[in-house]
């Protein structure tokens, strides 16, 4: 019981956020909540948040890691999506004939490239001691020409009928399939979690190296692992956007990606120089950002103003959740509480302390 | 340190120093191997002040930036807020009030405005530099979209002679194919770089303000310690981060004369990375100031190599990460080595002496 209210308490910042824009949004419309069924599919507000956050939960999560583990964030995530995805849809149309199997072999052949990808930053960032946003500035700075070469220099064009379902709805299942998707892997990460010491040895490797390597821990092994963690997830975030989009773009897919990211894994309340980290706090900062976007849209500010908006609203709520704000805040409540203590308290007892100090 | 040096007999060079003088000797090996490999354009002094010419903003954002890095912080929102200033003077000299004088107040203003702002966020409330200066690069694009969506091109006459002002070097320069002779030309945002890192460096090496710097960037609880005011110290590298984006968004709409959206964009990942080749970490503590525009002019100098040998551009991109990767291996190989105490550098004994004088 006292295990889960610490993990709430750490909760309360995505969640209070989410709820106040819930609340923006029932003002500006009571139909918010509203769900259609189209064409056997579910489709409203709610699904259409979990459906446009899907790759940026999968790269949160790794974020999350990432930076719990190496104490600094990698640029490079939405770039190392689009190189695996290359590699994927590279696969698909030199495949021939597009089956469930080719797919499956493509995603993990992606998968793979993900892997060197991570592995790269991982050796830069372990190994060589590199802090990791300056290691991931090589890929963020020439990843996007390598996918443009692997796609041949043009848009390919993903039209067939597997890849259309993974990015939409599959005939029959009511719910769109990269939300389907994200729940899989948002699952596997929670078994991951469950069945293995991951926390314990990030968290520690976060808090103190030098400290982790004297308790046996590899500190280089666990960085380079969650660098490699890295890479799966934008890896596989690079297959949900693809086959969202229908089409690889090299040079628009999931670009600023990284800045929402980082954004996510600090409204979960994390700290951005490593140790201690909650996976749910960023799955919820996550849906959280996207609520944010779709909440401007909805309220019809203008294109131009919506930046403007979403930096004034980030700024206040990190105002809100900065530890000096808060200190104050729990001083005043104490104080209030001390005052109400003391004009509450019964008139016999007033009469025995002042005697006392008679 | 002088006095480190009179008490040590093998006096090692410092961390900020050897990182500096890595940047500065690959620059200028790389500069010779330009002028070997391509003799025609490198050999021409003019191209090498065409690279400060047409970069001195970059150079004077990278100025700021490694302050806040040697501090131990971030600043990504430099290259969006010298965008939105350079619209902002745009607008300001296209209005019928505008005047060059105002022009220069709008860009500090701004500046310093993003500057107070970010640093007392990220100081007295100690929130994380990035997502703050994450939140004024949103802001300040945001802004720049809603004061004017359309290129400016200034028109006002003043503003015109002062954008086609160069300082012309009548003993320097090169004669052209007819045999005539061209002086070289250096534009006024050059001078404005020198000053300011003549200025910034002197600051940071001589003045309190500098050594509390780095004392908070090598370790914020040590330097509280020693009664450095930390949150001060911290609050004022921001607000100088933003007044050298304000110079910088000046100089460049000095340098193009138009305001336009796409201005600056992306200049902080520029700026991070030639701020880290110069000799900066971005952990905080180590750098010097000097190897700012070193950082600037090699990663420029890359870009003019990878152009002049005709590679295609979407080479260039990938030619340009590898070489990053060189660099960032090559420091982190030396400076690992310097810890197993297998690579020291004695200072030359000329060199020992003078700090022994001046000290």
């Amino acid at each position: 019981m006292r295990k889960l209210i610490t993990t709430l308490s750490q909760l309360v910042l995505p969640i209070s956020v989410m709820m106040l824009l819930i609340v923006i949004n029932l003002i500006k419309g009571v139909d918010y909540f509203n769900i259609t069924l189209v064409n056997g599919a579910l489709y409203g507000n709610i699904p259409n948040i979990l459906f446009g956050a899907s790759e940026l939960v999968i790269l949160s999560i790794g974020m999350t890691l990432v930076t719990a583990a190496s104490q600094g964030q990698d640029i490079s995530i939405g770039v190392n999506a689009t190189i695996s995805s290359a590699v994927f849809v590279l696969f698909v149309l030199h495949a021939g004939e597009v089956t469930l199997l080719v797919i499956v072999a493509g995603f993990l052949l992606s998968c793979v490239a993900g892997l060197v990808l991570g592995a790269f930053n991982g050796t830069l960032v372990s190994v060589f001691k590199v802090q990791p946003m300056v290691a991931s500035l090589i890929l963020f700075t020439g990843g996007r020409s390598i996918a443009f070469m692997i796609d041949g220099k043009l848009s390919p064009i993903l039209a067939n009928d597997i890849s259309n379902q993974i990015g939409t709805v599959i005939p029959g299942v009511p719910i769109q399939t990269p939300i389907i998707l994200t729940a899989i892997f948002i699952a596997l990460v929670a078994v991951l979690f469950k069945t293995t010491n991951l926390r314990l040895y990030v968290e520690t490797v976060g808090i103190n190296p030098n400290a982790a390597r004297l308790n046996g821990i590899n500190p280089k092994k666990i960085i380079f692992l969650t660098f490699l963690i890295m890479g799966v997830c934008s890896a596989v975030a690079g297959f949900i956007a693809v086959n969202k989009a229908g089409r690889h773009d090299s040079v628009n897919q999931l670009k600023l990606i990284m800045m929402d990211a980082i954004l996510a894994v600090a409204i979960g309340g994390n700290s951005l120089i490593g140790g201690k980290f909650s996976i749910t706090g960023s799955i919820i900062g996550a849906y959280t950002i996207e609520m944010l976007n779709r909440t401007l849209l909805r309220l019809e500010i203008e294109p131009a103003m919506i930046k403007v908006f979403k930096a004034v609203f980030i700024i206040i709520l990190m105002v809100v959740a900065s530890p000096v704000v808060r200190v104050y805040f729990s001083k005043t409540l104490d104080r209030v509480r001390t005052w109400r203590l003391t004009t509450t308290i019964p008139k016999d007892a007033m009469v025995s302390t002042g005697k006392k100090e008679e | 340190m002088a006095s480190l040096h009179v008490i040590k007999p093998k006096a090692r060079l410092s961390n900020s120093n050897i990182l500096f003088l890595i940047a500065a000797i690959i620059f200028v090996v790389m500069y010779l191997f330009a002028i070997i490999s391509f003799p025609g354009s490198f050999r021409q002094v003019q191209t090498f002040f065409d690279l400060f010419n047409l970069n001195a903003p970059l150079i004077i954002m990278t100025l700021g930036l490694s302050i806040v890095m040697i501090g131990g912080g971030i600043d990504i929102s430099i290259g969006a807020v010298c965008g939105l200033i350079t619209m902002a003077c745009a607008v300001s000299l296209e209005s019928r009030m505008g005047s060059i004088g105002g022009a220069v107040l709008v860009a500090l203003g701004i500046g310093i405005a993003f500057g107070l702002l970010q640093g007392y966020l990220i100081a007295y409330l100690e929130i994380q530099p990035f997502i703050i200066t994450l939140s004024g690069l949103f802001l300040a694009q945001g802004l720049l979209t809603t004061l004017h969506k359309d290129p400016i091109n200034v028109t006002m006459p003043a503003f015109v002679s002062l954008r086609d002002f160069d300082f012309v070097i009548p003993w320097l320069g090169t004669k052209n194919r007819l045999g005539i002779f061209i002086p070289c030309e250096i534009k006024p945002g050059v001078i404005v770089v020198v000053v300011l890192l003549v200025i910034l460096a002197t600051l940071m090496k001589w003045s309190r303000f500098g050594r509390n710097v780095y004392a908070v960037g090598g370790n914020s609880h040590s330097a509280m310690m020693l009664g450095i005011n930390v949150k001060r110290t911290i609050f004022f590298t921001y607000v100088i981060s933003g007044l050298t984006a304000g110079i910088a968004g000046f100089v460049y709409i000095m340098t193009t004369g138009a305001g336009n959206v796409g201005n600056a964009a992306g200049a902080e990942m520029k700026a991070i990375a030639s701020a880290i080749i110069g000799g900066t970490l971005l952990n905080g503590g180590v750098g010097n100031l000097l190897g700012a525009p070193i950082g600037t002019l090699i990663l420029l100098v890359i870009n003019e190599l990878i152009r002049a040998g005709g590679v295609q551009s979407n080479y260039q991109a990938i030619v340009s990460g590898l070489l990053l990767y060189f660099f960032i291996v090559l420091q982190s190989v030396i400076m690992s080595l310097r810890d197993k105490k297998k690579f020291s550098l004695a200072l030359p004994t000329w060199l020992r002496k003078k700090t022994v004088t001046q000290g």
